[in-house]
């Protein structure tokens, strides 16, 4: 498995004896929590990509900016690797910690600071969980838009660090278009504040750079977030079709009519079968495929644009049309789709979850070719789909108990992402791309791409402190397993060591 | 048909060229669209890199929303194809000249009177290639809505303004153009405007865009039919011309002439600041942004403008050029720890500083 850090390929890591860390650190933050002991350490092992586990040198837990803040300083003056935690709800391996490092918890980071309704502004400290914020807000008619599906248990903080999406970002975006501002530390324990409560900053837009960085630049301590009314009414329609084309074609044609939906997702049969198995949500079993379509804003605009939906639908082949007549049916509905992960997971013992992102377009031939992968593998693919905003969340079924099935799982995910690739589109959506997909940067970007990005990042932690390993990969590790671009035939950097 | 009137040349391979000889004799390179917005930042003293010949659209796929376009391609060519469709770029870009870019409209990043409610050029940047300091032309980002793929240097270079490397193709996120759209006038006075703005802000309304000048309150609606129509009848008012919008876009309303030795200032504030307390006639003050936007024409310096700013979490600009206002910084200075993080970066993606150096500040 290449997966774990591997200092051949990954880079040099300074070997510290741990008792020595952990004495240095106790003096330099007394009044900070610091987990050394190996039962207290291995909850903290993974994060939400459990396939991959590694114990943490140290367990942080800070209360104070002033902790974050002398941990970062003792850490850079040792060369002692920081890797940053949120909720630990991450897919993509962003958090999983390094035998050689310090693993920063941010969970008692909790406080909402202030809810400004007329300034229609939150500032939150980043252990906040994603839903409170939703919450804190409601009293004023206000939330804060981006919804990943775990967000009743995932951070603010690592919804920046991953960007984070939901099933609303066609219409309300990702995280980072929903950001004002943050407050940073960098690796040498300085303070930074980037963006601003005012719509824009002087300088460059380092607040962009920072959100989806997945902690390799900063550690966030502070964010401020966008509040949005509350839209008066969302209804939600959901079509069968009994051919999975006809379905991609009709989210094109959705999208042709003018409108832009709070949120369109697209189910295939196994997904289907899975969800209704599980939540009972009344999902047409039969289907091919359906699609959810919601449509959000002010009422009688809604109800417009809801018999506009229902004609493009007619056109476009559905077999039949139902619109949740109450929020009850509603919350149904979506139950279904929310709930489609744990669904899938009843049906297997194991599956592993992509995340690649394409234009509409291929989505046709893309499905073809998962499905191809699928016959070859003999590995089940069940596929859920943010349509609106082509970003595939194909999972693939499988044993980890038996024999190499989590090898070819592995395999099949990273040939499916290059299909991605191929088709235009991006290796990762919304989840990241962490430790996971971590090969797979080498067949998204070409060598001198991936060269600035470590020129960014040197610009901010020269010696590469801050979550090693994880978001992009040395060229030494594209070399060795990346299906790297091949420009004209020549190999990128020929001066480089094959391993 | 407007496409085929835009000349589809591609001249990057002229323009790495010209940066690599500009990198081997380090040669700074004064990047140039259609030269509208020099104003727009301090001189720069280089060779011309000119963009403007660079046009075209690479492609446009109305049912995706992207659109994929050479930086030298005329933002007013852009606009009319997309108008074709019914789609539009949501962050409302200011033309300042026939002349100007859509290239030019990303690097200075600045976006019209919808922003608060739509989003920023960078918003919906979805992907660029950039000519690096090298001259090798790279792609960052994609044409896809979602992408979280390594850092986002296409954002990065929104607003950068040239100083980080050379943008030659950007795609978009576009939006459909609303199917209603109103505009009014009604008669406040400020204090009532700012707190009838706040309380507006929070009514899921579908107000975008909002201004205030001299006892007027401008709105525009845009939306649904049926949304439009209920939200102007609650709000009454004379109707206003949808010129009115575009002429403050680009600052050819009658405010932004300014008296002699008067500077143009934008004042950048958080949502519902107050009025700052600046001696500054009421007349001179133009509120866009629900607020969050004020033009200032003063003669008051730099300092005095962006203490006040400050104070209240903003910061200042200044639109009128150092021959003119003698204002030689006209972006607000950085703090230390952002500016040694700046000149870092700048000294990674432009070690000899070819790349408009001193655009945005002395060092960079």
């Amino acid at each position: 498995m290449n997966i774990l850090f591997d200092e051949r390929l990954d880079g040099k890591l300074v070997q510290r004896d741990k008792s020595e860390v952990l004495t240095d650190l106790q003096q330099a933050v007394p009044d900070m929590t610091l987990l050394h002991r190996e039962e207290d350490l291995r909850p903290f092992e993974c994060d939400g990509l459990a396939a991959y586990r590694v114990l943490p040198m140290l367990v942080a837990l800070p209360e104070t900016f002033d902790q974050v803040k002398e941990l970062l300083k003792r850490c850079h003056a040792l060369s002692v690797p920081v890797v940053t935690r949120g909720a630990g709800t991450g897919l993509s391996g962003g958090a999983l910690p390094l035998e050689q490092g310090v693993l920063l918890v941010m969970s008692r980071f909790n406080q909402i600071l202030k809810v400004d309704p007329d300034a229609r502004l939150a500032r939150v400290q980043p252990g906040v969980r994603n839903l409170a914020i939703s919450e804190a807000a409601a009293p004023y008619g206000l939330y804060y838009a981006p919804d990943p599906s775990s967000q009743i248990a995932c951070s603010i903080g690592g919804n920046v660090a991953e960007n984070a999406g939901g099933v609303h970002c066609l219409k309300y975006g990702l995280t980072v278009h929903n950001v004002m501002r943050v407050d940073v530390l960098t690796i040498e324990g300085e303070h930074m504040t980037l963006g601003a409560e005012s719509f824009d900053a002087p300088g460059f837009d380092l607040l962009a750079l920072m959100n989806g960085s997945e902690g390799m630049l900063g550690v966030v301590t502070e964010i401020t977030v966008k509040l949005l009314p509350k839209p008066e009414t969302a209804k939600v329609l959901m079509a069968s079709f009994d051919d999975i084309e006809k379905a991609g074609r009709a989210v094109g044609d959705i999208i042709a009519a003018g409108i832009i939906p709070g949120g369109l997702e697209m189910m295939d049969k196994l997904a289907i079968k899975a969800a209704e198995d599980f939540i009972k949500a009344g999902y047409p079993v039969e289907a091919e495929a359906i699609l959810l379509c919601e449509l959000d804003g002010v009422e009688a605009d809604v109800d417009d644009d809801c018999d506009t939906v229902r004609r493009v639908l007619e056109a476009a082949g559905a077999t039949d049309i139902q619109q949740a007549r109450d929020e009850a049916e509603r919350a149904k509905f979506w139950a279904g789709r929310k709930n489609a992960f744990p669904a899938v997971g009843r049906m297997s013992p194991d599956y592993y979850c992509m995340d690649g992102t394409i234009p509409r377009r291929e989505l046709p031939r893309v499905l073809k070719g998962i499905a191809a992968l699928s016959e070859e593998s003999g590995l089940a693919v069940a596929n859920v789909f943010h349509a609106g905003d082509g970003n595939m969340h194909p999972l693939i079924l499988f044993d980890a108990n038996k024999e190499g099935q989590l090898a070819l799982a592995e395999e099949v995910g990273g040939k499916i992402l290059e299909l991605c690739v191929a088709a235009g589109g991006s290796i990762t959506g919304e989840h990241g791309v962490g430790r996971e997909k971590i090969n797979q940067m080498c067949s998204q970007f070409q060598a001198d791409e991936i060269s600035v990005f470590h020129a960014l990042k040197a610009a901010f932690d020269p010696q590469r402190l801050l979550n090693p390993g994880k978001n992009i990969p040395t060229l030494a590790r594209c070399a060795e397993f990346g299906a790297m671009h091949v420009h004209n035939n020549e190999l990128p950097h020929p001066e480089l060591p094959r391993f | 048909m407007t496409e085929r009137a835009i000349a589809d040349r591609d001249i990057a391979d002229a323009l790495c060229e010209q940066v690599r000889s500009a990198y081997d004799a380090r040669t700074p390179l004064r990047i140039v669209g259609g030269d509208t917005r020099a104003f727009y930042g301090r001189p720069v003293e280089g060779q011309a890199l000119q963009m403007a010949e660079h046009s075209g659209i690479v492609s446009y796929d109305p049912v995706e929303l992207v659109v994929t376009v050479r930086a030298g391609t005329r933002l007013s060519d852009l606009q009319e194809v997309l108008a074709e469709k019914h789609q539009m770029l949501g962050f409302e870009p200011p033309m300042f000249g026939e002349a100007s870019t859509i290239g030019g409209a990303v690097a200075t990043g600045l976006s019209g009177p919808r922003r608060p409610w739509a989003g920023a050029a960078r918003d919906f940047v979805l992907g660029t290639r950039i000519i690096t300091q090298e001259g090798k032309l790279l792609r960052f980002g994609g044409e896809v809505m979602k992408n979280v793929a390594g850092y986002d240097l296409s954002r990065l270079m929104a607003g950068a303004q040239g100083t980080l490397g050379v943008l030659t193709d950007i795609s978009f996120k576009v939006l459909p153009i609303p199917t209603a759209t109103h505009s009014l006038r009604l008669a406040v006075g400020l204090d009532e405007a700012l707190k009838k703005l706040a309380e507006l802000g929070r009514k899921p309304l579908p107000i975008t865009a909002a201004a205030w000048h001299q006892g007027k309150l401008f709105l525009r609606l845009e939306g649904g039919k049926s949304s439009v129509a209920a939200t102007q009848a609650s709000l009454g008012g004379e109707p206003l011309d949808a010129s009115f919008w575009r002429e403050l876009r680009d600052h050819t309303y009658a405010f932004f002439a300014c008296n002699d030795g008067q500077a143009l200032w934008r004042l950048s504030l958080p949502p519902n600041t107050a009025p700052l307390a600046l001696d500054i006639p009421e007349a001179d003050i133009f509120y866009d942004w629900a607020g969050s936007q004020r033009w200032v024409k003063t003669t008051l310096d730099a300092s005095t403008l962006r203490d006040a700013c400050s104070a209240v979490g903003g910061h200042a600009t200044c639109y009128t050029p150092q021959a003119q206002s003698g204002v030689a910084e006209p972006f607000t200075p950085l703090n230390a720890v952002v500016e040694k993080y700046h000149r870092n970066l700048k000294a990674e993606l432009d070690a000899h500083g070819i790349f408009n150096p001193g655009r945005l500040y002395a060092a960079f």
